[in-house]
């Protein structure tokens, strides 16, 4: 829990005199932050302190945005797109490889905590669809093969880590 | 700026990033200092090229040859070959079907692709603000200092052009301008949340050219009277927000932002807002209302945001594609930008081109120009030798338009009287084997899951409409329900607080139009591509 403080006081740091328009900066630093990609309770609640505003306000405000999350998420983070572009080119069949992959369903995170699978709407990169994003990263033009390849070597790069 | 006998351009985004485009652009600067090429020959890189689904991209200038698929282990080749005996190197040139494809058939090219808004895009280095003023950027805004032009001309000028707004509405963007509230306090806000989904045009300007939206929105801060912008940039574009990051700083070090403005008593500044994954934001007024650090709900309209807009002051929202054309306008004039496109719809379009197509991708084209010239010879036609069905336009909240639509001059009116739209510019191209059923209720998915639940119509509508498509899926439904689904949307349509729960109506309604048949026939299958 200590680290955690450390991380929002951080961010905190950075908007000294923040007001609600610096609302959703500041989450999306928190998020960034946290090693476990969300906004604990204790988290908003130094930035409700820091703003001034009812806790409840900012739940209520940052719950709208899709890529908050409330609960820990593993160490990446599976965004995978499910609009219509990218479902007209397989994303049913690559959202399944992935579940068969990782061994979990759509919104949980495997037992090694290294990731975490969500469905998303348009990334944005339909130009090479079917697309997903694993933290910052977009992958496009997605196959099954690929898909296996693709968490393979990232399993391989944080066990060399 | 050096002068080099040539240019490699290496394109760097997201997918050519993945295809290995940080290791070709070492391998040929390591390459050219090999063959002691280094002072005559620059490696630079530049943003999406609109070539898509092909690996790393690569263009030689001044021949302004284009290579495609290039690895590490072609770069050698294209050093020794290409650089140092002037042979292209054949099996990696990308064959840019349009032109051929039209001299082939014969067409005759009147006029090269015109490129206004993407003229840049590809061919400077995107983080190089030196490169873009080589090109002409801020020339627009020189003009207008120099030869004094006021606020009114400018605005003028934008009315004259014809330009409408490229967001989706086709509003006529010099009317907009005119219509903001006298105040002392405005603001402008560029619209870049781009969450239609099959839109990423937008992308390609911030990635490719941020130096051209920057100068568009001066410009029209200029003309409104607004001292301050922000570009509210959705959450997800890492890349597009780190380059408009980087080209704000560079525009305020060279004093092109900020107070005084290249010594004049212009002054205006830009701050860069990121979404966090709403599609209502994209709407103007939700947009606001999530900059305010609130709930994206949108707003009451009236008032507009002309009249009261962020913190309740005047503002102008928009999109980063009208912005974009106004800097070629005022430099060039409104006569010049009539030349293209239609009478009611002058200007150009971006399109992106997806789904069956041959050649997916991005493109310029004059508005005006029909679906049948963008899928057949900009997209290559549909792939594996198959049949067109139809196409969607304008993303979910678009229309489906089938063969009869086909040579439709598409432009914000002649599609409106085919009762479909042309929306952010995303065709989505169906061969003969897509079902529309399935599309369909992605679409309906789509609305149910970003209905933002501020009324009870959209946010029980667009489950209603799901709930009801899926008795198709489980091979139950009927004609019954298909006059349900059309009568649900029309209610949406009449009772939505705002447009997104209006929204489902257009592609229900097309889709019924053209498929009805379809629907009744339809025998739950998971197809795949
Ligand atoms: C649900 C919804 C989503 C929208 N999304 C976008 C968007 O992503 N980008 C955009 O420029 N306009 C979007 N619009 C249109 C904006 O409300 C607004 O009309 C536009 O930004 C005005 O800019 P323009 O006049 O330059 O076209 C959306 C509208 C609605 C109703
Ligand atoms: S539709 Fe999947 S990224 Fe746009």
């Amino acid at each position: 829990m200590l680290n955690e403080e450390v991380h929002v006081n951080e961010v905190l740091k950075k908007y000294p005199s923040a007001t609600r328009e610096d609302l959703l900066d500041i989450l999306h630093d928190i998020q960034e932050s946290d090693p476990h990609h969300y906004l604990s309770d204790a988290a908003l609640s130094d930035v409700a302190a820091h703003l001034g505003m009812d806790l409840a306000d900012i739940k209520g405000t940052a719950s709208f945005y899709s890529m908050f999350s409330f609960s820990p998420r593993g160490k990446h983070v599976i965004r995978i797109c499910d609009s219509p572009p990218c479902q007209l080119l397989g994303a049913t069949t690559i959202l399944q490889k992935l579940i068969d992959v990782l061994g979990i369903a759509v919104g949980e995170t495997t037992s090694d905590g290294l990731f975490t699978l969500e469905t998303a709407s348009c990334l944005g990169v339909c130009g090479v669809a079917p697309a997903m994003m694993i933290d910052q990263e977009t992958y496009g033009n997605l196959t099954p093969t690929r898909i296996a390849e693709i968490i393979e070597q990232i399993r391989r790069e944080d066990e060399a880590s | 700026m050096k002068l080099a006998r040539s240019l490699v351009l290496i394109e760097i985004e997201e997918d050519s990033l993945l295809a290995g485009a940080k290791a070709v652009e070492q391998a040929f600067s390591a390459a050219i200092e090999e063959q002691g090429l280094a002072q005559e020959i620059r490696v630079a890189e530049t943003g999406n090229l609109g070539i898509i689904g092909r690996g790393v991209v690569v263009v030689i200038y001044p021949e302004g040859t284009t290579y495609v698929g290039v690895t590490e282990a072609d770069v050698p080749e294209i050093v020794s070959e290409h650089l140092l005996k002037g042979r292209p190197v054949k099996r990696l040139q990308a064959c840019l079907a349009p032109c051929r494809d039209r001299e082939k058939k014969g067409l005759g090219l009147t006029r090269e692709q015109p490129r206004i808004v993407l003229k840049n895009c590809g061919i400077i280095d995107p983080e190089s603000l030196e490169e873009a003023i080589a090109v002409g950027a801020y020339e627009a805004v020189e003009r207008v200092l120099t030869e004094g032009i006021s606020p009114a001309g400018v605005i003028d000028e934008v009315i004259q052009s014809g330009l409408r707004g490229r967001g989706g509405a086709g509003f006529p963007t010099g009317k907009k301008w005119s219509f903001t509230a006298p105040g002392e306090e405005k603001y402008l806000v560029c619209n870049a949340d781009e969450g239609e989904p099959g839109t990423c045009k937008d992308r390609l300007i911030l990635e490719g050219d941020p130096h051209r939206l920057i100068e568009g929105m001066l410009l029209a801060g200029y003309a409104i009277g607004a001292k301050k912008g922000y570009i509210y940039i959705r959450g997800e574009y890492t890349l597009p927000i780190g380059r408009m990051t980087r080209a704000i700083e560079q525009a305020r070090a060279n004093d092109l932002l900020g107070d005084h403005i290249l010594g004049s008593d212009i002054s205006f500044d830009i701050e860069i807002k990121k979404g966090a994954g709403a599609y209502v934001c994209g709407e103007e007024t939700a947009l606001i209302e999530s900059i305010e650090g609130k709930r994206g709900y949108p707003r009451l309209k009236p008032p507009y945001p002309g009249q009261m807009g962020l913190r309740g002051k005047p503002t102008v929202v928009n999109n980063v594609e009208t912005l974009a054309n106004v800097a070629p306008i005022i430099l060039n004039g409104a006569d010049w930008f009539r030349s293209f496109g239609t009478k009611t719809c002058p200007g150009t379009k971006v399109y992106t081109i997806l789904g069956h197509a041959a050649n997916p991708g991005l493109i310029e084209v004059e508005m005006g120009t029909s679906l049948r010239e963008i899928v057949y010879e900009y997209g290559g036609g549909i792939r594996n030798g198959k049949d067109f069905k139809a196409a969607l336009i304008g993303g979910a909240a678009g229309a489906f338009v089938d063969e009869a639509g086909l040579d439709v001059a598409m432009d914000y009116d002649n599609l409106r009287d085919y009762s479909a739209v042309l929306g952010s510019g995303a065709i989505l191209v169906l061969d003969e084997d897509a079902s529309i059923v399935e599309l369909l209720q992605g679409i309906l998915h789509f609305f149910a899951h970003e209905s933002c639940g501020q009324c009870a119509t959209c946010r029980s509508g667009t489950d209603r409409l799901v709930d009801i498509l899926s008795r198709f899926c489980s091979d139950a439904g009927t004609e019954k329900d298909l006059d349900l689904l059309l009568r649900v949307s029309k209610l949406m349509q009449e009772a939505s607080f705002c447009p997104l729960g209006q929204s489902p109506v257009i592609p229900i309604e097309s889709a019924l139009r053209a498929f009805k048949q379809e629907f009744l026939d339809y025998k739950p299958v998971l197809t795949h591509s």
